[in-house]
């Protein structure tokens, strides 16, 4: 734990890769549909609380990464999580003010956009899907939220 | 840049100019990554590269089932393996007669199509591969196999399984393979109603166990049960595969099509070993050391 707290660049990669595998294990195809963007939420956290590490860079590899990894059009995840990252640099400051609702709920709207440019990115490069179930990740994302940022905070905290 | 850096300088304006700046670039090449991608073939090293790091990680996911299988193979009684033996050797048995009766048809085939000279059918081979444990996308219905251009795969091969067909690869890695499953929303197969001959178009759902019709009117004559095979149509899957079974047929009087349900008849969330198709075309006049090239029986009989 203090020598993760130590190098928090070593956190970063070792989160996110979780988070990939977390994003890859097969689960039952209901359980797969309100599966989180764990990823995403690794990104967020990163670039809210230590943006010197988890900047746009550390989102951007993420996301292209997640691309090879799901097979679909390559820069899509890449272009999406930048996006994401930058919004949440740039208002770092404010959302890390943010009591942890009114945080989870930030969150929430962020993984909401990101779907919906993903929504937009499929539709222009011609698969689209408007299944509504595309949408239920945002609430289960909103859900983790809490708690990864809980976990997190413990392996990071410099005691 | 000159306008974003006025517009940001309130807050602290040299990192947030430069945050701004680096987000730009970002977005700008993800933006060209997607558009040369979706445009071109261009990207196939980069793509190539990046499964390389991706392929770590799948082994990673792929390792908790294979070692379960691993241990189960070691771990199998006696007497199940006893069991298991005696019921295969059965099935091959029973097997083994069906593809005899198949040779003569097979060969009969051959020899009505040449008595009514038209092009015999292209004869596949087939290529096994494994299902790789591990989930891609959530929406698509796509599964990655272990074999890739390295085995020969190329993109357009059917995949089937033991009881029909399960999809066709979409891309090709180095190692791996992607294979969209007859379930994907974007994916459509011509087939044919066994009964009747009726040819349609099955398309995808998004739910592995459902395919459905939308293009048949509502009178067609098409009932619960029947057989959905491959039509042949559109070259990529080889006629006659089984496709599935219909389990439902909705005559709405208010809508023009009727709706039919089917369900695959390839275990499409739960198979594990795979076949890729090669349809090779069978060559026009049979070997060179054949004395007759018009008798196909013949030349059949030889090259077994």
């Amino acid at each position: 734990m203090n020598g993760m707290a130590r190098h928090p660049r070593l956190l970063s990669v070792v989160a996110a890769f979780i988070a990939l595998l977390l994003g890859a294990i097969p689960l039952p195809h209901l359980i797969d549909l309100i599966r989180p963007d764990f990823l995403l939420l690794i990104v967020i956290w990163f670039a809210l609380m230590m943006p010197r590490i988890g900047g746009l860079g550390f989102a951007w590899l993420s996301g292209l990464i997640l691309d090879a990894v799901h097979g679909v059009v390559l820069g899509e995840n890449a272009l999406t999580f930048v996006v994401i990252a930058y919004i949440v640099q740039h208002l770092h400051l404010r959302m890390r003010m943010f009591p942890l609702l009114h945080q989870t709920m930030a969150v929430m709207s962020l993984l909401g956009i990101y779907q919906f440019l993903m929504f937009w990115i499929d539709g222009v490069t011609g698969h689209p899907m408007t299944l509504w179930v595309r949408w239920l990740p945002v609430l289960t994302g909103a859900i983790c939220w809490p708690l990864l940022s809980g976990l997190l905070g413990r392996y990071s905290a410099r005691n | 840049m000159a306008v974003l850096r006025q517009g940001e300088s309130r807050f602290s304006p040299s990192r947030l100019s430069s945050l701004g700046m680096r987000a730009m670039i970002l977005i700008a090449m993800s933006a060209a990554l997607i558009v040369a991608d979706y445009r071109g073939k261009g990207l196939t090293l980069v793509r190539n590269g990046l499964s390389m790091v991706a392929w770590p990680l799948q082994m990673m996911v792929q390792a908790p089932s294979s070692l379960w299988d691993d241990v189960a193979t070691t771990f199998a009684s006696r007497h199940a393996l006893f069991q298991e033996n005696a019921a295969l050797k059965k099935a091959a048995s029973a097997q083994q007669l069906k593809l005899l009766e198949f040779d003569a048809l097979q060969q009969e085939n051959l020899r009505l199509r040449t008595l009514l000279a038209s092009k015999p059918t292209a004869e596949p081979t087939t290529h096994a591969a494994r299902i790789l444990q591990i989930e891609i996308d959530r929406l698509r219905q796509r599964v990655l196999i272990d074999q890739g251009a390295q085995d020969g795969v190329v993109v357009g091969q059917p995949v089937i399984d033991a009881t029909g067909i399960v999809g066709q690869t979409t891309s090709v890695g180095p190692l791996t393979s992607e294979v969209i499953l007859l379930s994907d929303p974007t994916h459509a197969i011509p087939v044919q109603i066994q009964r009747t001959g009726l040819r349609t178009v099955a398309i995808g759902t998004g739910h592995p166990q459902r395919l459905s019709l939308p293009y048949l009117p509502r009178n067609t004559d098409i009932e619960v049960n029947d057989v959905l095979v491959s039509s042949g149509l559109g070259g990529v899957f080889p006629a006659g595969l089984p496709v599935g079974r219909i389990t439902e047929v909705h005559h709405d009087p208010s809508q023009p099509l009727a709706l039919v349900t089917v369900l695959p008849a390839a275990a499409l969330d739960r198979a594990q070993d795979v076949l890729l198709l090669t349809t090779v075309p069978r060559p026009e006049s049979p070997r060179p050391t054949t004395p007759e090239p018009k008798s196909g029986g013949a030349a059949t009989a030889k090259k077994r």
